[in-house]
């Protein structure tokens, strides 16, 4: 039998801190980029059997619970994109312009500028193609 | 035995998933899931039979189709494997093969489905 030494119990040891709360949050939010991507999946796979099968996931799209549903997500994925620009100046390379280092805050706003122009460029790539 | 490391090629699906998603992700599910089905600025014939299919018969739509389904769940099979062992989860090798098998499949399933549509 080996010695019976005390380990800190590490239940629930992510809400003990309102940063750990917040990285978990921002973790959370995979499960629910995962859950689009199988509803993608499906559509893909629907439209490979044919019409009928397909017009099944679009009806299913059309209900009144998975339209709040998209909503819920469309708040998880913004603030996957606010959270992915935060920590972006923590995971890559300094950059520095003319000497100086350029400030985080800067990284993460030039992040989520990208991501509303390639956001609109995706929605009016969509009416383009509704035309 | 070369015991070189998977990690890195993980870490680039994880990463490109993770900026494909933080750049269009959001606009997508409101595309998809809000506006074409609610015909909410889109019209909802967007989604009719003959125009997805027209998309996805294009090989930039197919493209385009297969990078967002499998870079997304590629993305989120990373964070939730470190998620689980965060939460003392910490059966590595069956974390590993659920949430990686699950991403590999789902990559396939999408493949395999968008070659079937045809070109």
């Amino acid at each position: 039998m080996g010695r019976r030494t005390y380990t800190r119990p590490m239940d629930g040891w992510w809400l003990r801190n309102p940063f750990f709360v917040k990285y978990m949050a921002r973790e959370l939010t995979a499960v629910f980029v995962v859950l689009y991507a199988l509803i993608l999946l499906v559509g893909v796979m629907r439209l490979a059997e044919g019409r009928a099968p397909f017009e099944h996931w679009v009806a299913n799209l059309q209900t009144g619970p998975a339209i709040a549903m998209h909503v819920g997500l469309l708040a998880v994925f913004l603030y996957h994109t606010l959270s992915w620009f935060q920590i972006m100046p923590k995971t890559m390379a300094p950059v520095i312009v003319a000497g100086m280092k350029v400030p985080a805050c800067a990284i993460t706003g030039a992040g989520l500028v990208a991501s509303a122009i390639a956001s609109i460029a995706v929605f009016v790539a969509f009416r383009m193609f509704a035309a | 035995m070369s015991a070189r490391s998977k990690q890195p090629i993980v870490w680039l699906l994880f990463g490109a998933g993770g900026m494909l998603s933080a750049l269009i992700g959001w606009m997508l599910v409101f595309i998809t899931g809000i506006a074409i089905p609610a015909g909410l600025f889109l019209s909802p014939d967007l989604f009719s039979y003959d125009h997805v299919l027209a998309f996805h018969r294009h090989w930039a739509g197919k493209a385009f189709a297969f990078a967002v389904i499998s870079l997304f769940l590629w993305h989120g099979a990373l964070r939730i494997y470190h998620s689980l062992h965060d939460l003392g989860i910490k059966s590595h090798t069956l974390n590993g093969w659920a949430v990686f098998g699950i991403a590999a499949l789902g990559s396939a399933a999408a493949g395999y489905a968008l070659l079937a549509i045809g070109f």
